[in-house]
């Protein structure tokens, strides 16, 4: 049972941060951000065995891996804009926590033009001229 | 797939010296020693600081090489 795991580690971390954050802000910010990285690195393991099923099955079934490819980018990217944007939020600086949620945004569309590129011309091609 | 112990010393490791520093500002404020204890939390803060760059950085390389295919 990991969820074990990871909810004590939460909550140790929660108290840890409650008591550092009376005296020292800067510390109980510290420990917030290495707490997330904790618990990403022990998902990001689940999350890299998924993805090579996924790479598998795709291989089988001919699918083209450039569509998986940034199927995947998109997903880090996601990931990575999501913890930077919630670590910001919490140390009190929702204006940048924004921003980087808007340039994650924005790089996502960029990355997904390709793909969104095949459907319309896919779409096109279906309509009787 | 366990959690590396090695990172949970580093999360007790972390707390126990942002407590240190902030008891040892305390006491050096009471003390009268203010510009001492000014020196005492920022090198708390830098070595801390360290400590969790390294960490970010290594998420970082992971989710690079997972998901980003670099």
């Amino acid at each position: 049972m990991e969820i074990i795991q990871i909810v004590g580690i939460g909550l140790i971390a929660t108290m840890l941060a409650l008591v550092l954050k009376e005296h020292k802000p800067v510390f109980a910010f510290l420990l917030t951000t290495f707490t997330g990285i904790v618990i990403f690195f022990f998902l990001i393991g689940k999350i890299a065995d998924v993805i090579r099923v996924l790479e598998r099955l795709s291989v089988e079934g001919g699918i083209d891996l450039i569509y998986l490819k940034t199927i995947l980018q998109i997903i880090g990217v996601a990931y990575i804009a999501e913890f930077a944007a919630q670590i910001t939020r919490d140390a009190g600086q929702g204006a940048i926590a924004s921003k980087i949620e808007l340039a994650g945004k924005v790089l996502i569309m960029v990355m997904a033009i390709p793909i969104i590129t095949v459907i319309i011309e896919t779409v096109v091609n279906l309509i009787p001229a | 797939m366990e959690f590396d112990i090695n990172s949970i010393n580093t999360l007790f490791q972390i707390a126990g010296i942002g407590i240190i520093v902030a008891m040892v500002h305390t006491i050096l404020e009471s003390a009268g020693k203010k510009d001492i204890a000014q020196w005492v939390s920022v090198i708390g803060f830098i070595i801390v600081l360290f400590m969790v760059a390294k960490w970010i950085s290594d998420l970082f390389q992971t989710i690079k090489s997972i998901f980003l295919f670099q």
